[in-house]
């Protein structure tokens, strides 16, 4: 390398003596820089500064000096300095320099910032093209991904600096702009650079920008020229004249990057419709109200979508517009995810039967008034829905008639649980309604594997609010996670908590319910459970006293001998002591479920009450027959007494004969 | 354990404390139990009788009755502490009446063996022997009825009884309260075998006083409904010749029988007694059918 160096060194300063007096030529920056091995220093680093004269002689600077450019090496010596200075594009572009250096990229560019751009992160260096040549880093069909590079979700840029805008280059890839450009490859269909310009970018705040309100219009109606006619009945209509303050500008209905095919047929302006559904007796043919109350419609959450986006199939071309409205007003049209959802829930389903019974959106939401459910006046805010679903799943309703399982009074029953209480009576709107369990679109009878009550998704429907019991429960040996090769039926949450009837955990009648719960399955333990005092003073209903869960763990039960149960030789002593304090190793020998009825497993207490049974037969066999033989006699001996009685009686007057008697027998 | 301390006749000390209204009975009552006995025998019977009615709360908590029950008791753990309370009466019953064994030994300067062995003891005898084949003809026909003494067999198999009972229970009982202490010496499984032992032999001694006890003494045709002389302590003369002729000819003849002769108690004094004993004679009753239901109907 040394040599390498050194001969070059040479040849250059032979060259240079030879041609002092011209400045360099590009000739004499490729005689070392057409070197493909060539490096250089930049900031202490090493880095590779080969030009490529092919990419060079390409470019639309194929006929610039290199000086031109990379000034500062202007008659420098060779070999010039490391540390070389940008190449510069104002002496040529100080135009677009300017406007750079005024946008955001600029400006954070001056202040140091690391993630901002300079002229050759957007158009490259030694190989720039013309813009209209497709291969160009900045021609139309590239800028989303060139600006997207830096404005991409997730990317630094994004992350790191206030970004108002997100999922930006999706956003416009699914817009119009963006289908156009994209997927009809439309040169002149609007990118990036379009709206924001291309150099001298500024955000939407600033009113010199070109997306701010100010200039909206006029950036948009760069290409969409017609447009003030096209858009007539709104900007001269009758919003103008209602909310001065409030005039639309192209964003306000057409979100920027966000999708927005036109759903609706233009020119039909909600003031057009209200001409007549704004009168209060407006009946159709067959005598269904037809009358709009604009102030319902205005405090919606639709209030800034047209008539015609909902109702799509107006035809401005009739006189009558309506007249092509046949069908009933297609949500999904917007919201798809719902739509889906709610087409292949069991509501949906019905609808596509035709059944009666059947809700569709405005059953739920409402037609003309919809509200977001953050409402509280919507039916659909949390607390309302309850009576919402109660409106056909109430005992007597429609849904509760001809539904057959095994679930009833479900409303009355959710009222009375913990989760009803704590949303109806606590106004907790955290707690757990209808739709957090069956979901909001997506209602499916627990029979379907896909439905979010069905037995294989429980766990995770109710772990969505109880954070931390799921994992718990997945750990446990009720989970289908813990033995793969078990064939048992397996519990899942509603099969102790019940569906409908939840109750908390530290009432008296969940705690002393439970166990006959646990005992459905675990019979023969439960069983025995019960012949201990633990047992017995649960069955006086008492729930001070060990239960099942009190030492095997509730979510979270494992196996005896696994060292992490409650109940393994590990912990049975901690276990013990939550009630016992003062319990000892030998203390946790106690059987807590022992029976006197099993000789094999427990023979001191088998034998032990087979002793105490012999004693009580024989005492109780002795004393009765003792008794029993003594009855007759004892009835006789009464009879005998009273007859002596008797006579005894006869012989009162003669007080002195029970003397002499005594005296006698004195004697 | 010897009752040989009959009671000390105070003569016409209740005509003196009724004044001279009252109309003195003409005949005598002879005094068979001292104040003491009786007390403790009061005690013996509420104590006993709470326990049994707590005890098998637990035993049968499988039926309905011992639901209610215990809710009658104030729940759980007030009937435990029923049960703790009188069984700490019953145990101070017992310690009391073996302080007053050591009293009377004392005062009779007697030895042990003395004692023991005496005509008024209660261990058993040759003529407990004697008296239990006697009955056993007598029932068969075979022979008199027994010239019965001051203790008969039976009274003195139920004296006995108690002192088991009060052992075995007692000491499983004890157990049952102290378990976490206990455990420090002894194996964990002596709280299960406790257990079995401590609910049996209540049961035992339940079914046996209620039963047998109750018939022994009071439901015998010839005592029916009731024998009182466990609270009155006295029982009239004539009754206790017939009763126990051997006591009695043995008090004649020794001349002592005039110092145990009493004025009997006011009839408003009988008829409390008598209300007593037919409020412990039903809940005695009522335990046993309780039992009975229990063990039969509804033994899972």
């Amino acid at each position: 390398m040394f040599f390498r160096n050194l001969a070059i060194l040479i040849l250059f300063v032979a060259l240079y003596s030879l041609q002092l007096s011209f400045g360099q030529s590009n000739d004499d920056c490729l005689m070392c820089h057409s070197d493909k091995t060539l490096t250089g220093q930049k900031n202490g680093r090493t880095i590779h500064v080969f030009v490529d004269q092919k990419i060079l002689q390409g470019s639309v600077h194929k006929d610039v000096d290199c000086i031109s450019c990379h000034a500062d090496l202007e008659g420098t010596d060779f070999p010039h300095k490391e540390d070389v200075e940008k190449a510069q594009c104002t002496p040529c572009h100080d135009e677009a320099e300017e406007l750079f250096s005024e946008g955001i990229h600029g400006e954070s560019l001056s202040r140091g910032d690391k993630l901002a751009p300079t002229c050759q992160t957007c158009h490259g260096s030694h190989g720039i093209i013309k813009v209209s040549d497709p291969k160009s880093s900045v021609a139309p069909i590239k800028i989303p991904f060139l600006c997207g590079s830096c404005h991409k979700e997730g990317a630094p840029v994004q992350v790191q600096r206030k970004i108002p805008e997100d999922h930006i280059l999706e956003n416009y890839s699914e817009s119009m702009h963006g289908d156009g450009l994209l997927k009809k490859g439309l040169g002149v269909a609007a990118t990036c650079v379009s709206c924001h310009s291309p150099h001298r970018i500024l955000p939407h705040t600033d009113t010199r920008s070109t997306t701010s309100r100010k200039n909206i219009p006029a950036t948009c109606t760069k290409c969409h020229v017609e447009i003030e006619q096209v858009h007539r009945k709104i900007i001269k209509g009758k919003l103008w004249e209602l909310k001065p303050h409030a005039l639309p500008v192209c964003i306000d209905c057409h979100p920027p990057h966000k999708i927005q095919q036109p759903v609706y047929e233009r020119n039909v302006a909600n003031q057009d419709c209200l001409n007549c559904h704004g009168r209060p007796n407006l009946k159709s043919k067959d005598g269904r109200s037809m009358f709009v109350d604009v102030l319902n419609l205005e405090s919606s959450a639709h209030s800034q979508i047209a008539c015609s986006q909902c109702h799509n199939t107006v035809n401005p071309a009739h006189v009558r517009p309506c007249e092509g409205i046949t069908s009933k007003v297609d949500c999904s049209i917007c919201h798809a995810t719902e739509g889906d959802q709610y087409r292949e829930s069991t509501h949906g389903q019905l609808f596509a039967k035709n059944d009666s019974n059947a809700p569709t959106c405005v059953e739920c939401h409402g037609s003309h008034h919809v509200l977001r459910i953050k409402n509280p006046l919507s039916p659909t805010f949390h607390t309302n829905i309850p009576n919402l679903c109660g409106k056909c799943h109430r005992k007597g309703e429609p849904a509760a008639v001809r539904y057959v399982g095994k679930e009833h009074d479900i409303i009355e029953n959710y009222t009375e649980s913990i989760h009803g209480k704590g949303l109806l009576k606590s106004g907790l709107t955290v707690t757990a309604t209808c739709t957090d369990c069956h979901t909001a679109h997506h209602e499916l009878p627990h029979s379907d594997p896909n439905s979010s009550i069905n037995r294989n998704n429980i766990a995770a429907t109710c772990g969505a609010c109880h954070y931390g019991i799921e994992e718990q429960f997945a750990k446990s040996v009720h989970s289908v996670t813990f033995d793969k090769n078990n064939t048992k039926a397996l519990p899942v949450c509603n099969d102790c908590h019940s569906a409908h009837k939840i109750s908390r955990t530290d009432a008296t009648g969940f705690k002393l319910s439970i166990m006959n719960t646990c005992g459905r399955c675990h019979e023969k333990i439960a069983e025995t459970y019960f012949d201990t005092f633990h047992g017995q003073v649960s069955k006086l209903g008492y729930a001070k006293t060990a239960k099942c869960f009190d030492c095997h763990g509730s979510h979270d039960i494992l196996p005896v001998d696994n060292p992490q149960s409650h109940v393994s030789h590990e912990n049975i002593l901690k276990t013990c002591q939550k009630c016992h304090q003062g319990a000892t190793r030998k203390f946790a020998g106690y059987f807590t479920h022992a029976t006197h009825h099993d000789p094999v497993k427990y023979p001191i207490l088998y034998w032990t009450f087979r002793g105490m049974t012999g004693l009580l037969v024989v005492t109780f066999l002795f004393a009765g027959i003792h008794t029993l033989l003594w009855l007759p006699r004892s009835l006789q001996w009464r009879k005998e007494l009273k007859a002596r009685h008797n006579s005894n009686a006869d012989k009162t007057e003669k007080e002195d004969d029970d003397n002499d008697e005594m005296e006698d027998e004195k004697t | 354990m010897m009752h040989n301390n009959k009671p000390k006749a105070v003569k016409n000390v209740n005509s003196k404390r009724f004044g001279s209204n009252y109309k003195e009975s003409e005949t005598k009552q002879f005094e068979r139990f001292t104040r003491l006995n009786r007390g403790l025998h009061f005690f013996m019977i509420l104590s006993f009788l709470s326990l049994a009615f707590t005890g098998l709360t637990l035993k049968f908590a499988y039926t309905g009755w011992a639901v209610i029950l215990s809710h009658l008791f104030g729940g759980f753990e007030s009937a435990r502490y029923i049960h703790r309370f009188s069984a700490v009466i019953m145990i101070s019953v017992f310690t009391i009446h073996l302080i007053s064994i050591v009293k009377m030994k004392r005062k009779e300067k007697k030895t042990w063996f003395q004692m023991l062995l005496g005509p008024d003891s209660m261990l058993f005898n040759k003529k407990d022997l004697q008296d239990f084949i006697g009955s056993m003809k007598w029932f068969l026909g075979m022979g008199e009825r027994p010239q019965y003494g001051r203790w008969t067999y039976w009274e003195k198999f139920d004296y006995f009884a108690v002192f088991w009972g009060i052992f075995v229970i007692g000491s499983t009982g004890l157990t049952l309260w102290i378990p976490e202490t206990l455990t420090r010496i002894l194996p964990g499984w002596i709280i299960n075998v406790a257990t079995i032992i401590h609910s049996d032999e209540a049961l035992l001694a339940t079914g046996f006083i209620f039963t047998v006890h109750f018939f022994n003494t009071h439901l015998r045709p010839e005592k029916f409904p009731m024998d009182i002389v466990i609270f009155s302590g006295r029982v009239p003369l004539e009754e206790f010749r017939i009763d126990r002729p051997d006591e009695y000819r043995q008090l004649l003849e020794s001349g002592e029988l005039e110092t145990h002769l009493v004025e009997p108690y006011q009839p408003i004094v009988i008829k409390a007694i008598k209300i007593f004993g037919w409020v412990a004679l039903s809940l005695g009753f009522s335990i046993i059918v309780w039992v009975i239901y229990a063990m039969i109907f509804a033994y899972r």
